[in-house]
């Protein structure tokens, strides 16, 4: 057989053209909602496009739409007078660090939670019978009614020097919107190697968890990337809902309501908050596709034989 | 499909070693298996019936028939990967499920079945590594055997780089890492071309002749089976039976070359097979892929 040379695996990179083309279309991207925000406000009728007495489109007024420029400015200027004399970007940043380091607990917790019931379902058949049901019953119990269970039944925690505190209860509930994909995803990514795969392995005289470790968590990295990237969405609004809900300072989800609560005498400051919640997504997806480049060597195909 | 189904204490134990060394141990023994899956709504189906065959050691046996003869099923029960209804098998005189414990045996499917995450190397590395050998040992291993399938240029590629008959040679290397004294191969060149085909079992013989290895084959190609084996075991569907063993006399392995394929002795054979196969007289023209 007359050796065909070997593609080498860095052509798969994009080249530096492609990477300058694609970092454009994100910029133009962004650029073309902030000119259709504009174009709207300015040619707009200022009480908003109405059918009948549903509104469709938002009023063109400063107070329900701000200048994209007036918003960008407002997070250069003090946010307050006396503890709040700080640029607004500055509170809004120790805001989005606060969330998202709680996030990122309730993240870690949720995806530990999660692989350990897709283990337990993949290895006992009636385990997922049994589990997988309540899994998806519990995603449809709304966030706000168990907010106030998990903040009562936290504080009843105490022993030695830990206590239980109310950021943890956040987490709680982030981890509680974070485990559901991770879960359903890692199930099917372990149940995913080839019959062929597992037979081998049977045939070798490895046992389960050996194989567990070998073969099907490495098979289930497809998979499993997508949920993780789910999970730190879910992450990110299961802080932020909670923050509102248990009454957490310090946090993105406080500080949005605290703004909105003066929207009427500063509307662009309303939106300081909601940039930084979109940059907390774009932090945590970003970690995301990182660990996809960690782990590229589990995400090759094998061509069909 | 798990482990730990078939993980509590084997009841009879391997066969006393001494007892058994004396005289020339069969590689495989196969002693009035049946084998009945029972389907839905307790509807059964047998796919063997009364099977006995023996395999001597550095022998290659075949097993051609149509499909839903059993052939497949056959060797998934030689290589425990399931159990006979009734009847026993040992390979080197020892129970199937110890034999598959003590990795006497290799196997390669029809599809490679290469994990995609892992090099060439890693690859054929994978059984020595699961069972602990070295990494120093490994690496000479995996190095002989590259160049034993002729891929050492390869050894670092993944296998989404190579073709399907390359990805097939890697998985013949990977069966061959502990050096089994047996081979069981599941039609491991059914889905390459026929040119690659060709030269695939041209390696096999040349392999098999190197290492000694005994081999049993499944494959539904007459040629195929004609030009690999020492023995033809004829298969025939519902319920699957052997109809007949057919003893190939074309010379040992490393008497098999390429010129085999153009030898008068080699279509004879040929049609003896195919007249097996058919119960019948033998049709059509000589030498004819008929799969």
């Amino acid at each position: 057989m007359t050796p065909t040379p070997a593609r080498t695996s860095n052509s798969r990179a994009p080249r530096g053209n492609a990477t300058l083309t694609r970092i454009g279309f994100g910029i133009g991207g962004i650029l073309l909602l902030v000119v259709v925000w504009e174009l709207y406000k300015a040619l707009g009728p200022a009480t908003g496009v109405m059918i009948g007495d549903l509104t469709i489109l938002p009023r063109t007024t400063d107070l329900a739409m701000p200048h994209v420029w007036d918003m960008i400015g407002r997070l250069f200027e003090d946010g307050g007078t006396g503890r709040n004399a700080v640029p607004v970007w500055l509170a809004v940043l120790r805001a989005s660090v606060f969330s998202l380091g709680v996030a990122a607990v309730g993240w870690v917790v949720g995806v530990v939670v999660g692989l350990a019931l897709a283990v337990l379902m993949q290895r006992f058949r009636t385990a997922e019978s049994a589990v997988l049901p309540w899994i998806i019953l519990s995603q449809t119990v709304p966030l706000i009614a168990i907010a106030p269970l998990v903040r009562r039944w936290g504080s009843q925690i105490e022993f030695g020097d830990f206590s239980w505190e109310n950021w943890m209860s956040v987490a709680v509930i982030a981890s509680y919107l974070a485990f559901f994909p991770v879960s359903i995803g890692a199930l099917r990514g372990l149940n995913s190697p080839d019959t062929i795969h597992v037979e081998l392995f049977r045939s070798y005289g490895i046992g389960w968890w050996k194989t567990l470790f070998t073969l099907r968590f490495p098979a289930s990295v497809p998979y499993l990337l997508p949920a993780l990237r789910l999970a730190a969405a879910n992450a990110v609004i299961g802080t932020v809902v909670a923050e509102v809900s248990i009454g957490l300072r310090g946090g993105i989800g406080r500080m949005i309501i605290e703004y909105a609560q003066q929207a009427s005498g500063d509307p662009a400051k309303t939106w300081a908050p909601i940039f930084g919640a979109v940059a907390i997504g774009l932090v945590a997806a970003g970690f995301i596709a990182l660990l996809g480049v960690l782990l590229r060597r589990y995400r090759r195909g094998e061509s069909p034989a | 499909m798990s482990e730990a189904s078939v993980s509590s204490p084997e009841p009879q134990p391997a066969a006393p070693a001494a007892e058994v060394r004396d005289v020339e141990v069969p590689a495989v023994e196969v002693r009035g298996v049946d084998k009945i899956f029972t389907g839905k709504k307790k509807a059964t189906v047998t796919a063997l019936e009364e099977i006995e065959l023996t395999v001597a050691p550095g022998e290659f046996v075949s097993l051609i028939g149509p499909s839903g003869c059993g052939k497949s099923t056959l060797l998934r029960l030689i290589a425990d990967l399931d159990t006979p209804s009734t009847g026993t098998i040992t390979v080197f005189g020892k129970t199937a499920r110890q034999a598959r414990i003590d990795q006497e045996y290799g196997i390669a499917f029809q599809q490679a079945g290469l994990l995609p995450w892992r090099t060439v190397t890693a690859n054929i590395e994978l059984p020595l590594e699961l069972h602990g050998v070295g990494s120093a040992a490994r690496k000479a291993r995996s190095a002989e055997l590259l160049a034993l399938v002729g891929l050492s240029d390869f050894a670092d590629n993944y296998p989404d780089q190579l073709s399907g008959g390359m990805q097939q040679r890697v998985a013949i290397a990977r069966s061959l890492a502990e050096s089994p004294r047996l081979l069981l191969m599941d039609e491991p060149f059914g889905a390459l071309d026929e040119m690659t085909r060709e030269r695939m079992q041209t390696e096999l013989v040349r392999i098999c002749a190197e290492t000694g290895a005994a081999v049993v084959f499944v494959t539904h190609s007459i040629p195929e089976a004609v030009y690999l084996s020492n023995r033809v075991v004829v298969m025939s569907p519902r319920p699957g039976r052997i109809r007949d063993i057919l003893t190939v006399s074309l010379g040992s392995a490393s008497e098999r070359g390429e010129q085999l394929r153009e030898n008068e002795a080699f279509f004879e054979n040929v049609s003896k097979v195919r007249e097996l196969l058919h119960g019948e007289a033998p049709v059509g023209i000589r030498g004819v892929e008929t799969r």
